[in-house]
């Protein structure tokens, strides 16, 4: 079957990507970047923020929309990296291992946090965003009790670079012991003619987000990943064709959760520095809000879309502040201006996908009762005709 | 023993189980040191500060639309009436008046737009009200910092443009209504003699008479409105689409109307708590009024689908007492500070549960 190239409804799918396009292309000369420190700047957030956004493909695919709870694998990391600094004091196991261990810890209380996350959303039939949104805000909740008293409380903390004075709780930022040993593995220069410097690009990250696009990739050929789609496409059609659709619900979650906590080990090494308290907050808006740039919708999203969304999204966050400065002589407002239109693509990819939705359902309604007037009309006509 | 049973079922479950630990809390706060009096001074308080707020979500779910996560736009049209009124310069309680009315056209007029978006995405109203709320803030940062205001009491003083974070309205009407009947002084402050740490002290207990009856008021108004032939309407949508369709009813234009009206319930409700706060709260304020206002009705007993005027006394109640009564209490009972924690718990937690109960299907 040989699909026909719909010019109609591709840009529709591409109005979030051009919009975002024509918004930077002012952007960008008012901020006064030069492109090669433009260009560090993109490829550095593009190895430190694309993994997250992976995560959020097969929740996708299995029908339940954006997985706002990524932010549950979010905190997992961020255990496993307190944990692993806590136990790892004094061993020389160098970045890797402690982020190998890090994983290791995290990885439980991921799975964990998944499944709990998939129960609660598969309850919520039809509202699973907005219920995986606020789920997100709830164990945010439980890990700040989790960081702010069970550590030094009763867990023990032997590390005291990471301990508040008072003897218990984590302290608000601690910085990484982990810092980068994803990234300066490495690191590949590359020079590009035109360019002053050499454009540095941390090249294993690198190979680490296509095995996870890979990973993605394969599944979706698999045997489970026809099942997430069909459960996607219809849960009642895959309930009658004998599939377990509650837990492949449960699983596509858990799945997502799990790749979000490798995402947020990226990120933190990347950063060099962690948030505790507040880290996971953005998580998953920044994630969502760069596939959706990139043209993906609350049904379909790509590999590709996670690349060009990513790249477009984060080059408006590093010249907004400039070139709203800039225009209005005020950095606030740019800064405003970048929230507002991370919350404001959001807004407007749900929109576009909810209303298409409403309209297909409306044309459903209109053309059964135009087959059933028409049917009407048409057994008139015949018994019209067999009358004499 | 059967007939207790029912009739806890009755009030329901949860509301009853968390006014019998709260009042459990306040019958152990003396062992902690912590005044009775001033506890149930600062809940009443507190009550009549958030009611309006927590009315205004009545109209959204009894027409179907859901819990109004949106609720920023109301509460920002209720800040920038705010201040306009003064920027003119109105004080007492004609400023304050004129504030809430002029709060109530702005909301009715986003209103006419937001409900007319939430009419094209029946099914995803909350998750878009969400971002819709979200965004609308940022929005609102970028104009706070460039409308023309120019009063000095409002911009910031060391550039003379842009909004305050915080405005003081003690020069405009700040407590107007908590100190009625004599619109001057303290208003009714009833002094209670209390055993606090083992000394005999004075306590005051102050009622804030004038905005309880306004809050009254209101929730008269919505009870009246859902007793009127168009009231029955929209609740007949949002229990039914079908039925409601069937009987003639367009759906879209109550479902519109019921939008503008918790619009511009938020707005008034959110000059009120200036009101009574002393203080108009610019930039992200609004976004930590979205989460524990659909709680409150939640705890209050509503569902998703309906909510009645008892809901919102109670869930306001209720609600406020938990927030104001743990943190005291319990966190000089075992010497944690973790008020900020059960915050966070209970509002989300009573929004989860609230989302994963079967709700009829309708339309």
């Amino acid at each position: 079957m040989v699909k026909k190239f719909d010019a109609k409804s591709f840009l529709r799918s591409m109005l979030v990507p051009i919009l975002f396009l024509i918004v930077i292309s002012f952007a960008i000369p008012l901020s006064g970047f030069t492109s090669s420190h433009l260009i560090k700047e993109v490829m550095t957030r593009l190895a430190r923020d694309s993994f997250l956004a992976v995560a959020l493909i097969i929740p996708i695919l299995a029908g339940m929309g954006i997985n706002f709870a990524i932010s549950l694998g979010a905190m997992s990391a961020q255990i496993g990296v307190i944990m692993s600094q806590n136990w790892l004091i004094g061993e020389k196991i160098g970045g890797i291992g402690g982020l190998l261990v890090a994983a290791l810890i995290a990885l439980p209380i991921a799975i964990g946090l998944g499944y709990f996350a998939g129960s609660v959303m598969n309850k919520a039939r039809g509202r699973e965003m907005i219920t995986s949104m606020i789920l997100a805000f709830l164990v945010t909740g439980f890990y700040q009790f989790f960081v702010l008293f069970i550590c030094g409380k009763v867990i023990p903390i032997t590390n005291k670079e990471i301990l508040l004075s008072r003897g218990y709780g984590i302290r608000n930022t601690i910085r990484l012991e982990t810092a980068g040993a994803f990234d300066d593995l490495l690191m590949v220069k590359v020079k590009v003619p035109g360019l002053m410097r050499p454009i540095e690009f941390p090249f294993f990250t690198y190979i680490l987000i296509a095995l996870a696009c890979i990973f993605v990739i394969w599944f979706k050929r698999t045997k489970l990943g026809q099942d997430f789609r069909s459960v996607g496409q219809s849960q009642r059609v895959a309930n009658s064709a004998g599939l377990h659709v509650d837990q492949i619900r449960v699983q596509s979650v858990m799945i997502s959760t799990v790749l979000a906590m490798f995402g947020q080990l990226i990120f933190l090494q990347s950063i060099g520095t962690m948030n505790v308290y507040s880290g996971t907050d953005q998580t998953s808006l920044f994630a969502a809000a760069a596939i959706l740039v990139g043209g993906a919708s609350v049904a379909k999203a790509t590999i590709p879309n996670i690349f060009i969304g990513v790249a477009l999204f984060h080059t408006m966050f590093i010249v907004m502040p400039n070139a709203g400065k800039a225009l209005t002589g005020n950095p606030a407002i740019g800064e405003y201006f970048r929230s507002f239109i991370s919350y404001g693509v959001v807004t407007l990819a749900l929109v576009m996908h909810a209303w298409s939705r409403a309209k297909a359902r409306d044309d459903e309604r209109k053309r059964l009762r135009r087959d059933k007037t028409d049917a009407a009309e048409a057994a008139k006509k015949a018994s019209a005709e067999n009358t004499p | 023993m059967n007939r207790v049973v029912k009739a806890i079922d009755r009030f329901g479950r949860a509301k009853f189980i968390i006014a019998a630990f709260l009042f459990i809390l306040l019958m152990i706060a003396p062992i902690y040191g912590v005044s009775r009096v001033s506890t149930i001074n600062d809940v009443v308080l507190r009550f009549a500060m958030n009611g309006v707020l927590v009315l205004s979500m009545v109209p959204m779910i009894q027409s179907g639309c859901g819990l109004n996560f949106g609720i920023p736009l109301g509460l920002i049209s209720g800040l920038l009436a705010e201040a306009i009124i003064m920027e003119y310069n109105w004080t007492g309680a004609a400023g304050f008046i004129a504030a809430m009315a002029l709060g109530a056209l702005i909301g009715a007029i986003l209103g006419i737009f937001y409900g007319y978006l939430l009419n094209r995405i029946k099914g995803d109203e909350m998750v878009i009200a969400t971002y819709v709320g979200y965004a609308i803030i940022y929005f609102m940062n970028m104009m706070w910092l460039g409308l023309p205001f120019k009063n000095p009491a409002s911009v910031q003083g060391y550039a003379g443009e842009g909004l305050r974070v915080t405005i003081s309205l003690d020069k405009y009407w700040s407590h107007v209504f908590d100190r009625w009947p004599s619109f001057q002084g303290e208003g009714l402050v009833l002094n209670i003699p209390e055993v606090v740490n083992g000394q005999q002290t004075v306590q005051n207990l102050r009622i804030p008479v004038g905005t309880i009856l306004l809050f009254l008021l209101f929730c008269l108004l919505i009870w009246l409105f859902f007793r009127s032939k168009t009231g029955t309407a929209m609740t007949a949508v949002g229990s039914n689409a079908d039925y409601a369709r069937a009987a003639g009813i367009n759906i879209n234009r109550m479902r519109q109307l019921s939008v503008v009206m918790s619009t511009s319930l938020a707005a008034v409700g959110m000059v009120i708590y200036g009101q009574s706060y002393g203080f108009a709260q610019y930039y992200t304020a609004p976004q930590f009024f979205m989460f524990p206002t659909v709680a409150a009705i939640l705890l209050g007993g509503a569902v998703l689908t309906k909510a009645t005027i008892s809901n919102v006394l109670w869930g306001a109640f209720l609600f406020q007492a938990v927030l104001t009564m743990t943190p005291s209490i319990i966190n000089s009972a075992i010497e944690l500070d973790i008020s900020e924690v059960i915050r966070m718990v209970v509002t989300n937690g009573l929004i989860v549960i609230a989302l994963t109960r079967k709700v009829r299907k309708n339309g």
